[in-house]
């Protein structure tokens, strides 16, 4: 997992599925990419653990990009994940 | 015998063309929108159909409406669910003492699981909430604050727009519970500025079991309800498909019928005022007498049990309320009515009259023919009445 700094974590959009079940953090994600150019990044802020998994597999299953983990003093009870739209 | 049906902030009936709209969701189209096969889409298209009427009445985008059981779950979601996604904010919590109980507890349930702070903000005499006194209070662990739009028992309507600033001001999330006023009055979430909103299916002519929470776009909410991912996963459980047809056909109509509404049930709620005041003696009109609900009328009548008075005017076919339901059947006296300063035994004679359009002038002079001696009766054999009439008298 890599961890982005500051200057690398920046998006084009957000899909914010902090207290939103799983599978939210796919299905939402999904639909917002499609919505992005390619090369665009989206972020997704999520409070779930399993998707520090899901969204890298997820990612390499679409060919989208996984960028990585982003760190967040004020956001500490959610990750912060980026992806590349590629396709 | 001629039947005046003035309970309409209780149940409404459900309107013909909303049944109608309706009835093909319970066999032809059943889908479950979850399901992938075209059964499914359709049911799923509906929703979203039915998600964007109700935004529009409410000015607020489709996104921003979660379907709900009831008001009541709505307003469990809007203070429970918003107060638990912020909690790094802090643990306070401000609700105004006239709040229905389904607000009101789910503040309880904070405080007492928890460990929340609730302030129950005081009202006047007239049950309005004072912007300045919630200024005062609100403080920088203040998460949530809820004030009700229109009180449903004392019709007295909330100056929403300056209490929301307020708050959104210190960045404190504003709730409204919406119930009584959607489909009576114009309600625009831009214009009040809140951040959440309760409404309810059967206040404006739609089936029960039904209900909606607008959201602020981006605002955080904890579930209250855990399962799948329906509504976004914001609220699990398999969605009640007929009864969101239902919501989204009244809140069609209420928005096509808004105009002219208010003055007209306004007309009803005068002449039934006016006709009480005249020929009842030791009546007492609840509420603001300006700053009300157009179609609600609230009296408490000095020396008898508003209960008593329900069962009386139900014998000759008028249905009134006295109270929130839950508050009448436990004859409990109502906190609102507490809460504006009346003492417990003039609270006890608490009646509420609420009109739709279906009720029209007949309806007054039917109240206005039973009412005084329903009131009289009463009063003959009680001894509160007694005690009262001695103390007047001087004796």
């Amino acid at each position: 997992m890599k961890f982005l700094t500051d200057t690398e974590c920046k998006a084009d959009a957000t899909a914010d599925l902090v207290y939103r079940v799983c599978p939210m953090h796919l299905l939402e994600p999904g639909e917002m990419l499609a919505d992005l150019e390619r090369g665009q990044v989206l972020e997704v802020l999520t409070d779930y653990d399993g998707a520090l998994e899901d969204i890298p597999a997820w990612c390499a299953k679409y060919g989208q990009e996984f960028i990585g983990i982003g760190e967040d003093e004020e956001e500490e009870d959610c990750y912060k994940l980026y992806i590349r739209k590629v396709q | 015998m001629m039947r005046a049906y003035l309970d309409h902030a209780a149940a409404t009936p459900v309107r013909r063309e909303v049944l109608e709209a309706m009835l093909p969701y319970f066999s032809e189209f059943f889908g479950n929108p979850s399901a992938v096969y075209d059964l499914g889409a359709q049911a799923k298209e509906v929703l979203d159909e039915q998600r964007a009427k109700v935004a529009r009445l409410i000015g607020a985008q489709p996104e921003e409406i979660v379907f709900t059981s009831s008001g009541a779950e709505a307003n469990n979601l809007a203070v429970k669910g918003a107060a638990l996604a912020h909690l790094k904010k802090g643990r306070h919590v401000v609700v105004s003492a006239v709040e229905h109980h389904s607000v009101l507890n789910a503040a309880r349930y904070l405080e007492k699981f928890h460990d929340f702070e609730v302030t129950f903000l005081p009202v006047d005499r007239h049950g309005l909430v004072d912007p300045e006194r919630l200024q005062k209070v609100i403080n920088p662990a203040t998460v949530l604050v809820s004030i009700i739009h229109a009180s449903n028992e004392i019709g007295t309507i909330q100056p929403l727009a300056d209490l929301a600033g307020r708050c959104r001001k210190q960045g404190i999330i504003f709730h409204t519970d919406a119930v009584a006023t959607v489909g009576q009055a114009s309600v625009n979430v831009q214009e009040l500025g809140v951040d959440l909103l309760s409404l309810s299916g059967p206040a404006l002519g739609g089936p029960k079991g039904i209900g909606a929470l607008y959201f602020r776009k981006k605002l955080r909410l904890v579930p209250q309800i855990h399962g799948g991912i329906q509504e976004n996963g914001r609220r699990a459980g398999t969605e009640n498909v007929p009864g969101i047809v239902g919501l989204g056909r009244a809140a069609e109509l209420a928005e096509a019928e808004l105009t002219g509404k208010g003055a007209y049930l306004v007309g009803l709620r005068e002449q039934l005022v006016g006709g009480v005041m005249e020929h009842i003696p030791y009546a007492i009109y609840t509420g603001h007498p300006e700053l009300r609900l157009p179609g609600h009328a609230s009296f408490c009548m000095e020396g008898i049990e508003g209960e008593a008075l329900i069962f009386l005017l139900n014998r000759v076919g008028i249905y009134a309320n006295t109270g929130s339901a839950c508050a009448s059947k436990a004859l409990k006296v109502s906190p609102v009515l507490c809460a504006i300063g009346l003492t417990p035994d003039v609270a006890q004679g608490s009646i509420v009259f609420t009109f739709s359009r279906d009720n029209g002038i007949e309806d007054v002079q039917h109240v206005l023919e039973h009412l005084p001696q329903a009131v009289d009766r009463l009063r003959s054999f009680s001894p509160v009445w007694r005690k009262k009439m001695a103390a007047v008298s001087g004796g």
